[in-house]
């Protein structure tokens, strides 16, 4: 079975729980025991309704707040395929948590209230999944009901959305009318909407095509551990570990290693089940070679005739996570990419965005928490790296504050140079 | 898994995600270490590691925080397991914590150990100088910890900070301690009970016989079978009948419940899991019954 991983984000009005819990309900992925646990806290809570927002809202604090503190991971399986949703609140800390759900994810679902047509937040939405490259957009039209199941009104919303969406890049963006409390269009066809010729939202999550997702050309190998088994047995092992970052590594390939730029060819491919004859993306594998060359964590595997971008200049786009301290030029900061680690300083900062109008305002001298922003940086050592558009895994980092440890920026790799 | 198509099935990327993060841990923490139990989770776990530092031997030891109040079949077992890969075994003794006047027992008829393992593991923490613990938890278990992160970031006095989470971004993962402070990492944290099962049945990986049906002496409590043992103190309403009973989770005896089933194969216990209606936890954790959040509670004191 495959697994399609799928990021929402809204607040409880647009009815993003009330989906949730459907699509969890209506697949027999809600326990009874965690069904009876939540309708006797919404009763203590004093709802009229059972609560399905508190199957996911389970810390104290966001009990008795009534509100969603942070991503949350919930887990659903149907026949076809194996669902991980990465659900995420809609309030102050929107964008921070929105970004890390998103950045995984193979679906985005953007929740439109049909009776409100696009909204901020919907644009915001739209933007951030577009920004992080979620290959697919599904536009859930909710509340379908109480606007009578109209027709005109839903492809009132359509139309609008599109209209935003043109200055977006998204390859594959899908509309479908639903009322998430009644259930039409979510995992049954809905007898109400005759007029829509669609597929219900689970049957689209089902059949959506992900494999080509994927970069299969390029290959990269980041080098994550070195195995050296030091036994008796194995006693000249030499192993790289790691993660296949894109394209297909056999053995026979001619390779090159960076930062060194020597050539070698691959030996064999192994892993505890046996020799692997192809390696891709996502398998965690060991790659021996023929030569005895240095090479150590945070090198890249890679093919002489294509090879990643090799810098210490880089242009990105960051979201900045911090609420200690904001974005300024000149700030130095650790750096992780792909398996390697560097310090870097922000060279300068050209413009902020504005999430919702997508306006570009010039030479700010700052971002702030839930701020995005283009940047330059320089890094101390060249790191080796493809545009994020062609690959989500050699094109995207994190910043760290080497003061307080914490992560404060989600990077996305736009090119090189100042 | 299909070559030609260069599609991984879903466990296949729960491997390699799994695989992924304790490599990267071994490369980036000084003293890692693996926290065993000798339940199913833990033997998955066991078996990752071995996978991913293959044909090398595990490069940090195991841990297992004795209550003292163990099934046999599953000590056992641990013993044998990390004798087969060759790995270092650290046991942290609750017992030795009583002894040593660290943490007091509690008695009467709910007596349980639980609750002191956490003053243990936090002071073998401290005493091997441990840096990252790896740990067997999945977000599908229990809803504090469908919001834990893969790294979760534990201060000085072990404590979980569930509104100071580090975001987590990619497959980035941020090591960066100080010195004392540690994280508990969770490789299996988006595999679902089902999916440990189906992991077991096509690796191969040998379980404890307490998983699978057998004939024990039980007695009923809260709507749980609980294992009549010299462990716990039954009331007088509490009488111990035999029934064909297996455990959905293996843990301290004195919490932990078993159910009904005749599920004697892992065939058998894949589709009694594919169709139960009742979470792992719920079914058999005396110990998340304390409250709505006992669970987080535990967690910020310093528990897994």
């Amino acid at each position: 079975m495959e697994f399609l991983r799928f990021a929402t984000a809204g607040s409880v009005d647009d009815g993003k729980s009330t989906l949730i819990g459907r699509l969890l309900y209506d697949t027999k992925s809600i326990f009874q025991d965690q069904m009876e646990s939540i309708e006797k806290t919404s009763v203590q809570m004093g709802n009229d309704y059972t609560n399905l927002a508190l199957l996911t809202d389970g810390l104290r604090a966001e009990r008795e707040q009534g509100i969603t503190i942070d991503v949350a991971y919930r887990y659903f399986a149907t026949p076809k395929r194996k669902f991980i949703i990465a659900d995420t609140p809609g309030h102050i800390q929107y964008t921070r948590n929105m970004v890390t759900g998103a950045s995984t994810a193979d679906v985005a679902l953007v929740l439109v209230d049909a009776r409100h047509g696009v909204v901020e937040q919907s644009r915001r939405h739209a933007f951030l999944a577009s920004l992080l490259r979620i290959p697919h957009l599904v536009v859930c039209v909710n509340k379908m009901d109480l606007i009578d199941y109209d027709e005109k009104a839903f492809n009132e919303v359509k139309e609008e959305f599109r209209n935003f969406a043109m200055k977006l890049e998204i390859p594959d963006l899908t509309f479908i009318p639903v009322s998430a409390l009644h259930g039409d269009n979510v995992v049954e066809r809905s007898s109400n909407m005759p007029w829509y010729e669609g597929s219900p939202l689970l049957h689209h999550l089902e059949e959506v095509h992900i494999a080509s997702d994927r970069n299969h050309i390029d290959a990269r190998f980041p080098v994550q551990y070195v195995i050296r088994p030091q036994s008796d047995e194995h006693h000249d092992y030499r192993g790289y570990a790691g993660t296949v970052a894109g394209g297909v590594f056999k053995p026979g390939d001619e390779v090159m290693v960076l930062p060194s730029g020597f050539t070698s060819t691959v030996a064999s491919i192994d892993s505890y089940d046996g020799p692997v004859a192809e390696a891709f993306g996502p398998m965690a594998v060991t790659i021996r070679l023929t030569d005895d060359i240095d090479i150590s964590r945070g090198d890249m595997i890679c093919r002489p005739n294509n090879q990643p971008v090799s810098s210490q200049d880089i242009q990105a786009m960051v979201c900045w996570m911090s609420e200690n301290a904001d974005l300024t030029p000149r700030m130095k900061l650790a750096l992780k990419h792909t398996t390697r680690s560097s310090r870097v300083m922000i060279t300068d900062l050209h413009y902020r965005i504005d999430v919702n109008t997508l306006h570009r305002e010039e030479n700010p001298s700052s971002l702030q928490l839930n701020e995005i922003g283009r940047i330059s940086l320089r890094s101390t050592q060249p790191l080796f790296f493809d545009e994020y558009r062609r690959n989500r895994n050699t094109g995207s980092f994190i910043l760290i504050d080497e003061a307080t440890n914490a992560t404060v920026a989600a990077g996305i790799i736009v090119g090189s140079g100042t | 898994m299909s070559i030609t198509t260069y599609e991984l099935n879903h466990l296949d990327q729960l491997e390699a995600e799994a695989i992924h993060i304790f490599r990267e841990v071994a490369a980036e923490f000084e003293r890692p270490c693996l926290m065993f139990s000798g339940g199913k989770d833990s033997i998955v776990m066991l078996h990752l590691a071995a996978k991913a530092f293959w044909p090398a031997r595990l490069p940090f030891p195991v841990m297992h925080v004795d209550t003292g109040h163990n099934f046999p079949e599953v000590l056992e077992f641990r013993d044998k397991r990390v004798e087969e890969l060759e790995a270092r075994l650290v046991v942290a003794s609750v017992q030795k914590s009583i002894d040593d006047g660290k943490v007091v027992e509690e008695t009467g008829p709910r007596a349980s150990r639980n609750r002191l393992q956490t003053t243990t593991l936090l002071d073998a923490i401290e005493e091997h100088r441990f840096d990252a613990l790896f740990g067997g938890a999945r977000r599908d278990e229990e809803k504090a910890r469908a919001k834990e992160r893969v790294y979760s970031f534990r201060d000085d006095f072990g404590q979980w900070d569930p509104k100071n989470q580090r975001p987590e971004l990619w497959n980035l993962y941020n090591g960066r301690i100080r010195i004392g402070e540690h994280i508990r990492v969770f490789p299996i944290s988006n595999w679902t009970e089902l999916d440990i099962w189906q992991y077991i049945e096509r690796e191969n990986v040998e379980i404890p016989q307490v998983y699978f049906a057998h004939d024990r002496q039980v007695f009923s409590r809260d709507g749980m079978w609980l294992a009549d043992s010299e462990f716990v103190t039954r009331t007088e309403d509490e009488k111990v009948v035999t029934r064909r009973v297996r455990y959905r989770t293996v843990g301290d005896m004195s919490c932990t419940g078993a159910v009904e089933s005749e599920a004697a194969t892992l065939e058998q216990i894949i589709e009694e899991v594919s169709a139960t209606r009742i979470t792992e936890r719920g079914a058999t954790r005396a110990d998340d019954r304390v409250s709505e959040a006992a669970m987080e509670d535990r967690k910020k004191e310093g528990y897994f």
